[in-house]
């Protein structure tokens, strides 16, 4: 009863209940549709002018088309209430705690997402516009010793699977959106604004992170990836990517 | 010289088949545009065959779309079918005709302003087609121009957006003003109220949300402009970095503060270009079921209410710029509340064929064809009203299929529904039936061929506005070969539009005559006197013991 | 062609005449115009980090000095009407003249405040305050210098319809007027607004 939209798979702890919504919501419309469309349907043949050569002055008669809005308002509230204003609330108000979870920052640019994980301390470090060089795309300040072990990519993001991910959204220039699909995850990045978001991914699985906001002509190719991994893959790749670091 | 005489005339019939031929005219280019788009979707990066080598080597080397014109295509085609194409024409040229003559004056209250909102309107229009041609050509950051992308777009494509913007608003304003003083002072003797056509209603508050609405698009323009122009930074946050370059501005300004002012506006924009379709679709439904409007009051208090609460649902289109669960609540529960007085009036409408006698004429098939279309666009905006739901959807083909529901075969067919209808009134002529016909059947099923897998796309995670359609996607593969699909629609939509250019051409010349009431209607601007007077509601058919079906509204009560 | 009913004459069952009605949907949307543009200015000061202390780079005197000869040109301008309608021509003509002058003076105090600003390297690019100054102030000007052209007419070549109609060009005058106080209210709140809050 679940997949019927054709959604991409759902990985992530919350994604259920916002595919749960996504379904109910679409049953009432399909209802609504499909009820309409027989009464549209049955009318046009009903009263057609060779079978109802005289029209009634008066027409329908009767309160049902007050229950049927009623009815709808009633579902819509419900909805809206029982389902759609907790899970949002979920989001936003119920962040876990740092220490248990990955936190990574990610920097928005045209056309790139740059990932920046703080590395074995835990602390990542100074950033600074005046150190933007195209070797340094978030200004990180190696010589700050919360930034000397950080660890930065460029579209290429790792997570543990099943421990909570927060992502410190921003942008550089202008308004993206960061979107990973599989997660149910969406979220402008905002220059000027800094835009938390977390969830907790279920399922190792490699997927893309989708660019959702028009932001200039390379819009459709700023794609990046995902992988959502066990935490031994995970801390493997983290000390891969930490002797990458000490090379330079 | 005829024609410029046409063009300084202050006649309210001549400015309204003025505003008619020039919104048809725009929304032909905006069909060519979005035509253009779709073959680049369905075949990124191949030539566009026959037209491709007109686009000239900045935008299309060897007539292959570039990404920058494809978003300038795409913001141009979302700004001349909003603004230049379907508003002049629902609210210019139905409401300049109609509005007078449904309330029984002669002329608009102020036919010298009502020739200036032409003249604004056509400059705007002309000032936004001229953009193709400077260098970096159009306005290309869509049409919504999220700053900061188009506070530091480069060229002057998007300043002329602004420029254009501003004349057309001006037009709405003066055009607006005429509309609202028209119908409150100008209603003949006799007719109340409750006595006016749903269609005057409609155009009512249209006119109060174009007149209250556009304002703040207004004042965005004028900070943008100054952005631009003078370099403030009233849309630049601090700390920008641009290319890898640190921006030189003072900062301190505000992204969102643009999208809060164009929502203020165009969410109300988007019931400007629903409201009037609902107008004309209730007079075509009444006049040929051959009976009253079912539930006329409740469909006139709807539209107040929808009026009122389009003006604080705006936000509804931000819920992902980082919205704490109070703010989303409110905006998600005033989505829901105005999805009632739509369904009220939709309801209202379809119940009104329960009882009828109906007539299957041209403009009755659009009419009807309207309905499901609305009601599928309509439902659509559900799951993008609820925030939970709008995080997988936002940003994708579903959205882009929810709205074209609603304008496309929703507000067009209306319009054509209109423009059949009320041809006769215009040129005492009739449109050719088969011709309509098979333009109707043509275009219904090409209209859901293009959008209906719009949805499919939307809920498999597939981005709107993407140069290639979405083919660097894993989670677009699947789903991909449907761009053909929609683009062969498109172009098979293209075909039938023929049937109605050749069938309107025609027609003006060689259509049936006919007399001066030929649908038999009830409402005032069939009336031959030259002075008029109400008697009664506005879709008295089928009185029993009347003489006719139908029962003028400016027909003397019979003597009892 | 027939007359459009009720230019001059007072519709019974809605108590205006077209122009007043246009006037005054005019006005609703010009509110909604300065509200946008104001709720700019609470949006963006509101989330400032930092603001200057409003009253001390604008001139707050001149402003005063300004806020008065708008107030006492909204007094003429009323007046000018009462003459219309007691039927005193030369009156008119006296009192609106005052009011033109009221308003060119406005414009020139205006102008000193602007160019006094540029001279000190101070402009709309410096900060937002300044932005918006410049922007709500700039509208503001605009619409006085339209209003200003109108007055002119009605002074001027518009004054002819006195003989032929006196009583249209009196509710010429009465509406002119309403736009006119409309602009003196504008400046009020701005003048609350960026010289004092
Ligand atoms: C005519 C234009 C129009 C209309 C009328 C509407 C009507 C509605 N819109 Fe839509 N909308 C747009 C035009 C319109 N919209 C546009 C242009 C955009 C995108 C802009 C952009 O980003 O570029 C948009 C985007 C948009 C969003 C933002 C999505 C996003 O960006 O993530 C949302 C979210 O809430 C939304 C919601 C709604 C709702 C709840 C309605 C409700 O008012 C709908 C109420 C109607 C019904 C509920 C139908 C009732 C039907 C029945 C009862 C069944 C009938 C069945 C038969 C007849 C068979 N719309
Ligand atoms: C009223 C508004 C309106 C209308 C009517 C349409 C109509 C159509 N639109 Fe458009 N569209 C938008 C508003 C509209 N659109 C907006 C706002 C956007 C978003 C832009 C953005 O991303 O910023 C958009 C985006 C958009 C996209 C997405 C692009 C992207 O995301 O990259 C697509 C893709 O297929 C599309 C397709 C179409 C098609 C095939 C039609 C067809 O239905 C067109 C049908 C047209 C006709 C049937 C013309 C009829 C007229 C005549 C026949 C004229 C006769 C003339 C004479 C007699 C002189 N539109
Ligand atoms: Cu970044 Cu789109
Ligand atoms: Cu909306």
């Amino acid at each position: 009863m679940m997949d019927w939209l054709g959604m991409p798979v759902a990985a992530s702890a919350h994604a259920g209940d916002v595919d749960r919504l996504m379904v109910l919501v679409h049953w009432l419309m399909l209802v609504l549709f499909v009820g309409w469309g027989g009464f549209l349907l049955y009318v046009l043949v009903r009263f057609r002018r060779s079978a109802q050569p005289v029209a009634m002055h008066k027409g329908m008669r009767g309160s049902w088309s007050t229950w049927i809005e009623g009815g709808i308002l009633t579902a819509e509230v419900i909805l809206l209430a029982f389902f759609s204003i907790p899970t949002w609330s979920a989001r936003v108000d119920a962040f876990p705690s740092e220490q248990q979870s990955t936190v990574v920052r990610v920097v928005a640019e045209q056309y790139a997402w740059n990932v920046h994980y703080p590395g074995p301390d835990g602390l990542f470090g100074r950033t600074d516009l005046a150190l933007l060089g195209p070797s340094n795309p978030l200004g990180l300040d190696r010589s700050d010793p919360a930034g000397r072990d950080d660890i930065t990519t460029i579209n290429q993001m790792h997570f543990p699977v099943d421990r909570p991910v927060i992502v410190h959204l921003s942008s550089k220039d202008m308004i993206h959106s960061f979107a990973l699909p599989q997660m149910r995850v969406k979220q402008d990045a905002i220059p000027g604004l800094a835009q938390p978001v977390w969830f907790t991914p279920t399922t190792t699985g490699q997927w893309e992170i989708a660019c959702s906001q028009l932001c200039g002509l390379g819009h459709y190719r700023m794609r990046g990836f995902y992988t959502v991994e066990s935490t031994a893959e995970y801390e493997a790749w983290l000390a891969e990517e930490a002797a990458f670091l000490l090379e330079q | 010289m005829r024609f410029f005489k046409y063009l300084v005339s202050t006649d309210h019939k001549v400015i309204g088949l003025l505003y008619a031929g020039t919104s048809l005219c725009f929304l032909l280019i905006g069909f060519a545009l979005v035509l253009v788009m779709r073959w680049q979707l369905a075949y990124p990066g191949e030539p566009v065959p026959l037209v491709g080598g007109l686009f000239g080597v900045a935008n299309a080397p060897g007539g292959i779309v570039l990404p920058e014109f494809y978003n300038q295509l795409g913001a141009m085609h979302g700004t001349i079918m909003v603004f230049l194409g379907v508003v002049p024409l629902a609210v210019g040229a139905f409401g300049n005709y109609l509005v007078p003559l449904q309330v029984g004056a002669h002329d608009m209250a102020f036919p010298r302003l009502n020739l200036g909102s032409y003249w604004f309107y056509l400059a705007g229009g002309l000032v936004m087609l001229a953009s193709f041609f400077v260098t970096g050509g159009a306005a290309n950051n869509g049409w919504t121009s999220y700053a900061p992308l188009s506070d530091l777009a480069p060229g002057h494509g998007q300043t002329l957006w602004l420029v254009g913007m501003g004349l057309i608003i001006v037009s709405s304003l003066l055009g607006a003003i005429n509309v609202i003083t028209t119908i409150v002072q100008l209603r003949a003797p006799g007719l109340t109220w409750f006595r006016l056509p749903f269609f005057v209603w409609a155009q009512f508050i249209t006119s109060f949300l174009l007149l209250l609405a556009f304002p703040a698009l207004q004042a965005a323009a004028i900070l943008q402009g100054m952005d631009r122009l003078v370099g403030t930074s009233f849309f630049l946050p601090s700390g920008l970095a641009v290319s890898g370059q640190a921006l030189n501005v003072a900062g301190g300004g505000s992204a969102l503060l643009w999208q809060h002012l164009f929502w203020f506006l165009a969410h109300p924009e988007v019931y400007v270009l629903i409201l009037p379709a609902l107008g004309i679709v209730a007079e075509v439904i009444a006049n040929n079921t051959r009976k009253p409007l079912w539930g006329y009051r409740s469909m006139v208090y709807s539209v107040f209410v929808l009026g009122f609460l389009s003006f604080i649902v705006w936000a509804h289109h931000m819920f992902l710029t980082g919205m704490g669960t109070t703010i989303s609540a409110f905006f998600q529960a005033t989505t829901m509340i105005i999805s009632i007085p739509s369904v009220i009036i939709l309801s209202a409408l379809m119940l009104s064929l329960y009882g009828g006698s109906i007539r299957f004429t041209t403009p009755m098939l659009f009419a009807l064809g309207f309905l499901p279309m609305f009601g599928i666009g309509g439902l659509t905006g559900l799951p993008l009203g609820l925030a939970t739901t709008d995080v997988p959807l936002h940003d994708t083909t579903y959205v882009v299929g929810h709205f074209h529901y609603l304008v496309a075969p929703g507000t067009l067919f209306a319009l054509f529904a209109g423009i059949y209808y009320w041809f006769p009134l215009a040129t005492g002529r009739m449109m050719n039936d088969l011709l309509g016909r098979v333009h109707f059947v043509g275009s219904l099923v090409c209209m859901n061929l293009i959008f209906m897998p719009m949805f499919v796309q939307g809920l498999a995670g597939v981005n709107r506005r993407l140069w290639d359609g979405g083919e660097q996607y894993a989670h677009a593969q699947s789903v991909l070969s449907l761009n053909v699909t929609m683009s062969m629609a498109a172009f098979g939509l293209a075909f039938f539009q023929l049937f109605f250019m050749v069938n309107l051409f025609m027609s003006l010349r060689g259509g049936r005559v006919v007399g001066a009431n030929p649908w038999q209607a009830t409402t005032l601007e069939w009336s031959t006197e030259s002075s008029v007077r109400a008697y009664r509601d506005p879709y008295v058919y089928s009185l029993p013991g009347a003489a006719a079906d139908f029962v003028p509204q400016d027909q003397p009560a019979e003597p009892s | 062609m027939t007359a459009i009913p009720y230019t001059t004459d007072v519709r019974p069952d809605t108590g205006v005449t077209n122009p007043k009605l246009g006037m005054w949907l005019f006005l609703a949307s010009e509110v909604m115009l300065f509200g946008s543009l104001l709720s700019a200015y609470v949006l963006l000061r509101s989330g400032a980090l930092t603001w200057p202390d409003q009253s001390a780079v604008l001139s707050v005197p001149l402003a005063t000095v300004n806020t008065v000869i708008l107030i006492a040109s909204s007094v003429t301008m009323l007046r000018a009407w009462t003459a219309l309608t007691a039927g005193n021509m030369r009156q008119y003509r006296v009192r609106m003249g005052v009011t033109l002058v009221l308003g060119a003076v406005f414009l020139a105090i205006k102008t000193f405040e602007y160019s006094d600003k540029f001279a000190h390297g101070l402009g709309p690019a410096t900060d937002n305050f300044l932005g918006l100054y410049f922007v709500l102030t700039g509208v503001h000007v605009l619409h006085l210098a339209g209003g200003m052209l109108v007055n002119a007419f009605l002074l001027g070549p518009g004054a002819r319809m006195w003989r032929s109609d006196p009583r249209r060009f009196t509710q010429r005058v009465e509406v002119a007027a309403i736009y006119w106080h409309f602009v003196d209210a504008v400046w009020l709140v701005l003048f609350v607004v960026l010289y004092l809050l």
